[in-house]
């Protein structure tokens, strides 16, 4: 779990580097237990997943339909609340009023897919192994055509 | 002087349209939607069955993060 908090401090350092609408985001998993946030305050950051937990869980029962939420944006006359959801881990952000929603949704994604991307642990070293196959035998393919071209002003 | 005060009339009556078109405007921009995996999304606005839970929820979530 500590290194789930490190890299959703860095997404989300990015994120609100990149996204100037974002005025404070969390990202918490199906518990409610908070991986990172942008608030100073723990306790804070805590509320503030939990009610973005409620939040999801009541706009599920709003509509029981057979497909699942994955996202959603409540937006107020104060500001918006988006929430993106992907598997058992989610992150919440507040901007203000009249966002570009469809931006914020992307940077929400984008900042969830890193967190998600670096917490899956290590079944990199296959195709680094693949990779080191393929380019042995790309250096074969370019040896065996190096003969060719040679063979040509022997032919010529 | 009918004229001038015509014209306030005039002022008058066309400030409190502005500032009502405005506050419906503010009020019509408080809504909920939801976005499904099968690509589906279902605008909630303010007064609709679910919109009144989310809304307050939302309210209380700004206002937490604002710190105020």
């Amino acid at each position: 779990m500590l290194w789930l908090t490190m890299d959703a401090k860095q997404a989300l350092a990015d994120l609100t580097e990149i996204s100037s609408q974002i005025e404070a985001a969390v990202v918490f998993d199906e518990k409610g237990e908070v991986a990172g946030s942008t608030l100073a305050e723990p306790a804070r950051a805590d509320a503030f997943a939990a009610a973005a937990g409620q939040l999801l869980a009541v706009a599920e029962g709003v509509e029981r339909g057979e497909s699942a939420l994955t996202k959603l944006e409540v937006a107020t006359g104060d500001g918006s609340v988006f929430v993106v959801r992907d598997g058992n881990t989610s992150i919440a952000a507040t901007t203000g009023g009249n966002p570009t929603v469809g931006l914020v949704f992307y940077d929400l994604k984008s900042a969830l897919r890193s967190v998600k991307a670096t917490a899956k642990p290590a079944p990199a070293k296959k195709p680094a192994a693949a990779r080191k196959t393929t380019t042995s035998s790309a250096k074969k393919k370019t040896a065996a055509r190096k003969p060719s071209p040679r063979k040509k002003p022997d032919a010529s | 002087m009918r004229r001038s005060v015509a014209a306030a009339l005039g002022v008058v009556g066309g400030m409190l349209a502005g500032a009502a078109f405005i506050r419906r405007q503010s009020v019509k921009r408080e809504r909920a939607d939801l976005y499904f995996e099968d690509g589906s999304m279902l605008s909630l606005t303010n007064g609709a069955p679910g919109a009144d839970r989310l809304l307050p929820l939302a309210r209380e979530i700004i206002r937490g993060a604002r710190g105020t």
